[in-house]
């Protein structure tokens, strides 16, 4: 009978490891972002290179295209430049949205890391980062040609990233263009 | 240069520890008991290499190597040399590299702090800790190198330390905390080198006694001191919130503190034992668990550390194989470590046990509570989180419980427990805690405006004052007969000092939940307000920068009755990398009473959201729990070995 007694503190822990590991599988940091599956908040902002005057409205490109926030005051967007300099290279389109920034250091950087975006947007005070619900610097949303937000990931977008959530339905997005 | 050699240092820790682990088995293969004599130079070994491991990182942190990428990621070249070295700890990397040299300290401190162990059993404690170390080595090497170095391109400068973390509290509340988890590694130890040697002595278990004591004390210590750094550092006045990570070392105090006193029973009646061994067992499990739910990031929290599923996956393996391996020992060993029956009657070990398991429940209970969130996510109840009203409604009761039977069990004897002689003794305490509560309360109400009657008020002061009153019985009544000697043992006066602190502790709790009053204001300079009779202008706001960030700070005069209280300067921080925001509130003290502003967001130009606290009693919290971590020290200073090693010969 005190044998029994003696063995019930192990089931009692192998059932609470099952619990831990199936745990394991839920992320608690993976909120899904209510804006999925809508489209791009509207916004009038200028761009960062040149002023001009950009809306919702003109990034309606007829591609897929990955919309990546980023500062130069971020340090993890330093880490995630270089990968964004490659995805560009292999013709993806990046459109940036450069968050409250300084518009003289956010060119300065993008002359000397090479500049993967198409455009960026100016977005000193953070309006359009606000509307997106951006928690912080970097984060990717992928969009598609009709401008709806089809993905978001939070933090650096490395190669890992890039294969495990964006590649598939990347290009799934961009087959259904063709 | 100075990276690799702290690497090949962790795997030289590692051959050692792997060696240490086998010097039991090779005794026997070899029939040569000499080789058990190995176990203690070893111990120094490890201890040599992880603290060598530990001081190569804490180089590259100082000369800003920023091509390590755990030093690029935590720190930069503004930031001040002290909050350098303390980076090291800073994030998840660092911290498990202190582990592992916390851990390689207490097991050479067995090694050579416990001579009076015999050879062979010593060995095989230091085994069982090798084995513990030797997980933890592997875990850091394979999965969280904090040596690995960004290359070919090293950045110019470092990320930043996290700035809540940019603190004196940062600097000394993780190695405490980490004393006392990973000291319960020693019980843990010993639990399963008893469990091997299938025979109960009763000086094997006080040879464990002071290890349980002193890790006890540091966690103790550590949470006391986590506790106070939450209430100046972030800024809401509280100083509990049943985080997870807070439960996460709550947990193996409670159990530590159930095991401190059943171990007590075991030595010295030589009843419980199995029970004893399995809350050692348990204390460590839960420490481990922590270590897991904060390092796996299973669980989200305020102290939100980056999480990674292969780490997680890792600590799982070897949370089962040490826990798991222990419990499957206990339950095949279990039964040979044939103790005495309990005694009869109303002995103090009855209500030593009644409180032990008051501990383990509250324990199970909070454990529940912070696992559900985790439950509910895997059984699809949708994502939710389990409340400070699912722990206070359970967690004050059980206080009050175990407050009681902490009296009863101080005025009664270990022997021939008799239930009218204990009554007799807390008749007086007793009647004199319910008159004090309720005096006190009184006139509380009557000498202050603002105070309503409480009941939470007038429950903590009759519980603490049972406390301390059946503490002050027994000192008299053991004057009285005589027995002056005992005023001296040390185990004696460590445990009086931990029950005051406890009586402190509670204190603290329920009148400062009591009593606080609180306002949150939207406030510009030159504007006054009033706080439970204290007058509070918000005279100026001043930017002052440091080396690594800006600051606002707000000048407040504080003021009663026309009579100054002096200055409160609570300050806003934001820093340069990564824009974090950091609060450090403005607190005025006095023994018995918090004045605290603290600075919210600014809300146009010169408006300020302000929060200003009055908390009386708030700091017998943190005097209570240090007065606790002194008492566990004191207790195993006691020179109980002298004899029970005579009875071991």
């Amino acid at each position: 009978m005190r044998k029994i007694f003696l063995i019930f503190p192990l089931i009692l822990f192998i059932t609470i490891t099952i619990f831990l590991y199936k745990g394991l599988e839920n992320d608690p940091s993976h909120l899904p972002s209510a804006l999925i599956g809508k489209n791009l908040p509207q916004f009038e902002l200028e761009t960062l290179l040149d002023r001009e005057q950009i809306t919702d409205k003109d990034i309606l490109l007829d591609e897929p295209f990955l919309l990546n926030v980023w500062a130069t005051w971020c340090y993890a967007c330093r880490l995630e430049h270089a990968m964004l300099n490659e995805l560009a290279t292999e013709g993806i389109i990046i459109v940036g949205l450069n968050y409250k920034d300084d518009r003289n250091l956010a060119n300065d950087w993008l002359n000397q890391r090479g500049n993967p975006y198409l455009f960026s947007i100016f977005d000193s005070n953070g309006s359009l980062g606000f509307d997106l619900g951006v928690y912080g610097a970097p984060e990717t949303y992928l969009v598609d040609r009709k401008g709806v937000i089809r993905h978001k990931r939070v933090g650096i977008v490395d190669e890992h990233i890039w294969l495990s959530e964006f590649q598939e339905l990347y290009l799934s997005l961009k087959g259904q263009n063709e | 240069m100075i990276a690799e050699i702290g690497q090949l240092s962790l795997i030289l820790a590692l051959c050692t520890c792997a060696l240490m682990l086998f010097i039991p088995i090779l005794s026997i293969q070899f029939q040569n008991e000499s080789w058990l004599r190995l176990s203690a130079p070893l111990a120094l070994n490890q201890l040599f290499f992880a603290c060598f491991s530990f001081v190569c990182l804490s180089l590259c942190f100082v000369f800003d190597d920023f091509s390590v990428k755990y030093v690029a990621q935590n720190s930069n070249s503004l930031l001040p040399l002290i909050y350098k070295v303390s980076a090291v700890w800073g994030a998840h990397e660092g911290s498990l590299l202190l582990w592992i040299f916390v851990l390689s300290g207490w097991t050479a401190a067995v090694a050579f702090l416990g001579a009076n162990i015999t050879v062979k059993f010593r060995s095989h404690v230091l085994s069982v800790l090798a084995a513990v170390s030797i997980s933890f080595l592997l875990f850091l090497i394979l999965t969280s190198n904090p040596f690995d170095r960004i290359l070919p391109i090293a950045p110019e400068d470092g990320g930043d330390l996290n700035p809540l973390l940019q603190d004196f509290g940062l600097i000394v509340h993780p190695p405490l905390l980490y004393m006392g988890y990973v000291g319960l590694a020693v019980p843990f130890a010993f639990a399963v080198a008893l469990l091997f040697s299938e025979r109960y002595e009763k000086v094997k278990m006080s040879w464990c006694r002071p290890w349980i004591n002193v890790s006890w004390a540091f966690l103790t210590a550590g949470i006391t001191l986590g506790s106070w750094w939450a209430y100046y550092e972030l800024g809401w006045g509280g100083w509990w919130f049943w985080d997870p990570v807070e439960n996460a070392s709550l947990m193996p105090w409670l159990v530590a503190t159930a095991l401190m006193h059943s171990a007590s029973v075991s030595e010295k009646k030589g009843t419980v034992v199995s029970w004893t061994i399995l809350l050692a067992i348990l204390a460590f499990s839960l420490s481990l668990l922590g270590t897991f739910l904060v390092r796996s990031g299973i669980l989200t929290s305020v102290h939100a550390f980056a999480s990674d599923p292969e780490r997680g996956i890792f600590l799982l393996i070897i949370f089962i194989v040490l826990v798991g391996s222990s419990l499957f020992l206990f339950a095949l060993k279990g039964h040979h470590l044939v103790s005495k029956p309990a005694s009869k009657g109303w002995t103090r070990e009855f209500f030593i046990i009644m409180n032990n398991m008051l501990l383990v429940s509250i324990t199970t209970i909070i454990l529940i509570g912070t696992l559900y969130p985790l439950l509910s996510d895997i059984l699809n109840l949708g994502k939710i989180s389990v409340g400070p009203p699912y722990f206070d409604f359970f967690f004050v009761p059980t206080t009050i419980a175990i407050a009681v039977f902490m009296g009863m069990s101080v005025s009664s004897r270990w022997n021939n427990g008799n239930f009218d002689e204990s009554l007799q003794r807390v008749v007086l305490p007793g009647f004199a805690s319910i008159a004090l509560g309720l005096v006190t309360v009184v006139v509380i109400d009557f000498t202050s405006s603002s105070y309503d009657f409480s009941w939470q008020a007038l429950i903590t002061i009759m519980v603490a004052s049972w406390i301390v009153l059946t503490l002050c019985e027994d000192i008299v009544a053991k004057i009285r007969s005589d027995k002056l000697k005992i005023l001296k043992n040390k185990s004696y006066l460590g445990m009086t000092l931990a029950h005051t602190g406890l009586a402190l502790l509670i204190l603290g709790v329920g009148l400062s939940n009591s009593y606080s009053v609180q306002s949150d204001l939207l406030m510009s300079p030159g504007k006054r307000a009033n706080v439970a009779g204290y007058d509070f202008l918000f005279k100026e706001l001043i930017k002052s920068d440091g080396p690594n960030y800006q600051s606002r700070k707000g000048i407040f005069e504080v003021s009663y009755n026309d009579r100054d209280q002096g200055v409160l300067i609570p300050e806003k921080r934001s820093y340069f990398s990564g824009r974090d925001i950091m609060t450090e509130a403005g607190i005025r003290t006095n023994i018995l009473k918090d004045i605290y502003v603290s600075l919210g967001e600014s809300v146009d130009s010169d408006s300020w959201s302000v929060r200003l606290y009055v908390k009386p009693m708030v700091r017998f919290i943190w005097i209570g729990g240090f007065l606790i971590a002194c008492g566990g020290i004191l207790a195993s200073l006691n020179r109980r070995n002298v004899k029970v090693s005579s009875l071991n010969s």
